[in-house]
């Protein structure tokens, strides 16, 4: 017997009685209040740092004057040119001297101030993780209201690869003391334009 | 194998006081902030409510949504491998890496990797294993296993951690910075992310629906271990299942604010297909989960995420550190899991817990942890697993507690045993429960004297 076929058989000998499905999960809609100023303040407490609205800046700009010592600025969304241009064929080690990588999340959660971002968003989906700072555009009519409306979208059952980013990569194991930039961004920040 | 003997381990952990402080205050510190998310959200209850069902639904159909997980994982262009136990596992894991060559190997946290001591069996076959979530590093790099489940180095103050990068990565020693040890780490391990030949996370959840996985990380780590390399290896233990994405909601919502009181984990993430140019291989893992759900006191023990709710708030566990109790899974959880894999060796855990049900109710998938911690009590007794001393005490308490005349008599004789007895009579070996506290003052009478003096002929 091969071992797919004997642990499947033992798991089938010894399954307790049948419990009853669950029925479909309610969406429990949040309770009023603007979902932009909860997804604001959400991102703040994870970490995550919002833009100052500045629609007259084009967004290149934006950065330069958001990280002034950046050398390499890698886009993945063709809104923002960047000095290095990111091509199909790039490997992710290539990304190790990013400074700031660039991407527009497909949406945001209220709830925990997250954004979503696939391999058609990231192009290479370690440039969220190798860049030292990351920038996210966001459409602020694209946040939806918890998790459960996060998990309605059709795209999570089709992206190879789908992440919820909240705030930069963070540790707290020694003692407890809050550190952002533990092994991937030093920071997140999320700039609200409209697509 | 000799009985893991809790207590005793404990006692060293206990003398160390700076340490046992701290250990105490910042996993207390993590149930307050829990406490403060949990509240925030007017449905939680239901969501304990939804996830437990959801857990026991599918553990009771686990053959089949196994089966629908594996055929939609292949569908998606995953190798899907089973392991019966630890030795399955660790050769399977083996086997992909020597067959591409891979002798460089990413990983992130993964307490299955642990359950198989798969280190050191990939270590001696040549293959170099990095640990890459900070706690666990730590925990490598002292040769020591994590003592929690979230926070591997929960038990070490900066200090420690101070030597222990000295010693093998470098640091300036004494400098007892944390900041400056984070990113000590974090340069170190930038080269083995950008080098490696492959990448191995763990799993918190797999969907059935979609044949995907989901892992749950804060450092970034974990998506640097599968995005980087061309071999992402995921190990999965067969009770991570869930029918379907609707249901990750519901998981996604308490597993953070369970585990670290924030509302969601920094990165979130989805594996469904390998990228483009890349492979993915899921291997998994039985060992002893199938066994587990046929116990029928013990296996909603399976509905387990992992979140260490239980251990922060179990006073035992906080003042003992999780090493003490010798097993890869410590505190309330850990009691209950471990004898499964050895119960001699661990039947002395069950008795470290003060059954107060705190466990129970921060648990988010319910599972009813402290009755379960008695009924392992009450097999490790007809397994004859009790040492002499518990045995005899339980005895005699036994026959005292039958006999009325004895037990007023017993009650006397200690009264005025504590009073007029010299202290080092009450507080010796003979009395453990004396060693950190004070036994209470006795009555001045017992209830049935002054009931038999006042209420005669009533």
């Amino acid at each position: 017997m091969t071992s797919r076929d004997a642990i499947l058989a033992a798991v089938r000998a010894n399954a307790p009685p049948p419990a009853p499905p669950v029925p479909p999960i309610p969406d429990f809609a949040p309770a009023g209040g603007p979902l932009l100023a909860a997804f604001n303040e959400r991102l703040a407490a994870m970490g995550g740092k919002l833009a100052a609205a500045d629609d007259g800046a084009t967004l290149d700009a934006l950065i330069a004057t958001l990280f002034p010592d950046a050398k390499v600025i890698a886009s993945a969304t063709p809104e923002v040119r960047g000095t290095r241009p990111l091509a199909a064929a790039t490997a992710p080690a290539d990304l190790a001297d990013v400074d700031v990588g660039v991407v527009r999340a497909a949406f945001g959660v209220a709830e925990t101030g997250s954004v979503w971002l696939s391999e058609d968003e990231l192009k290479i989906n370690a440039l969220a993780y190798l860049a030292q700072h990351l920038v996210v555009l966001l459409d602020p009519a694209h946040i939806v209201g918890n998790l459960h409306h996060a998990y309605r979208d059709p795209r999570f059952a089709t992206a190879r690869y789908a992440v919820l980013v909240t705030g930069p990569s963070a540790t707290a194991d020694i003692e407890g003391v809050l550190i952002h930039g533990a092994q991937g961004v030093r920071s997140l920040t999320v700039v609200l334009r409209p697509l | 194998m000799r009985p893991v003997d809790h207590a005793e381990a404990s006692s060293h952990f206990i003398e160390a006081t700076a340490h046992l402080e701290f250990h105490d205050r910042r996993l207390w510190d993590l149930r307050l902030k829990r406490d403060r998310e949990a509240h925030r959200i007017a449905e939680w209850e239901e969501l304990r409510n939804l996830a437990s069902a959801i857990k026991e639904h599918t553990l009771t159909h686990l053959a089949d949504y196994l089966e629908q997980f594996e055929a939609a994982a292949k569908t998606n262009g995953a190798h899907v491998h089973w392991a019966r136990d630890a030795g399955e596992h660790n050769q399977i894991v083996y086997d992909i890496l020597a067959a591409r060559g891979a002798k460089t190997l990413v990983k992130s946290k993964s307490m299955l990797t642990e359950e198989c001591d798969m280190r050191p069996f990939l270590e001696t076959r040549g293959v170099k294993v990095i640990e890459t979530d900070l706690g666990e590093r730590i925990q490598q790099l002292d040769d020591e296993p994590p003592s929690h489940i979230v926070v591997p180095a929960v038990h070490k103050l900066r200090g420690d951690v101070s030597t222990v990068f000295a010693r093998t990565l470098g640091s300036q020693p004494g400098n007892n910075d944390v900041h400056y040890l984070a990113e000590t780490m974090r340069r170190n391990t930038r080269p083995y992310f950008l080098g490696a030949d492959a990448g191995m996370t763990g799993a918190n959840f797999a969907v059935a629906e979609t044949g995907s996985f989901v892992v749950c990380t804060n450092e970034g780590n974990a998506d640097l271990s599968a995005n980087v390399p061309k071999l992402h290896i995921a190990s999965i233990g067969i009770e991570k299942i869930i029918p379907r994405l609707e249901h990750l909601a519901v998981f996604i919502r308490m597993l953070s604010r369970s585990a670290l009181g924030s509302p969601i984990t920094q990165y979130t993430s989805h594996f469904r297909a390998p990228r483009s140019g890349s492979e993915l291989h899921i291997v998994l893992t039985d060992n002893g989960r199938s066994q587990r759900l046929g116990m029928k006191d013990f296996w909603t023990s399976l509905k387990c995420i992992r979140c260490g709710a239980c251990m922060n708030t179990c006073p035992v566990y906080r003042r003992s550190g999780g090493l003490s109790y010798g097993a890869t899974y410590s505190g309330p959880i850990g009691i209950i899991m471990d004898p499964v894999f050895d119960i001699r060796k661990y039947s002395q855990l069950p008795y470290a817990s003060t059954l107060n049900g705190s466990c129970t109710s921060v648990c988010p998938v319910k599972i009813n942890i402290h009755e379960q911690i008695y009924k392992w009590r009450r097999v490790m007794a007809e397994r004859n697993q009790l040492p002499l001393v518990k045995k005899e005490a339980i005895r005699i308490i036994g026959k005292v507690l039958s006999e009325p005349r004895l037990y007023r008599a017993a009650i006397s004789a200690t009264g005025l045993a504590i009073e007029h007895l010299p202290r080092f009579a009450v507080y010796n070996w003979l009395n453990p429960w004396g060693r950190q506290r004070e036994v209470p003052e006795p009555p001045k009478q017992s209830f049935r004297s002054w009931y038999l003096k006042n209420r005669t002929g009533q």
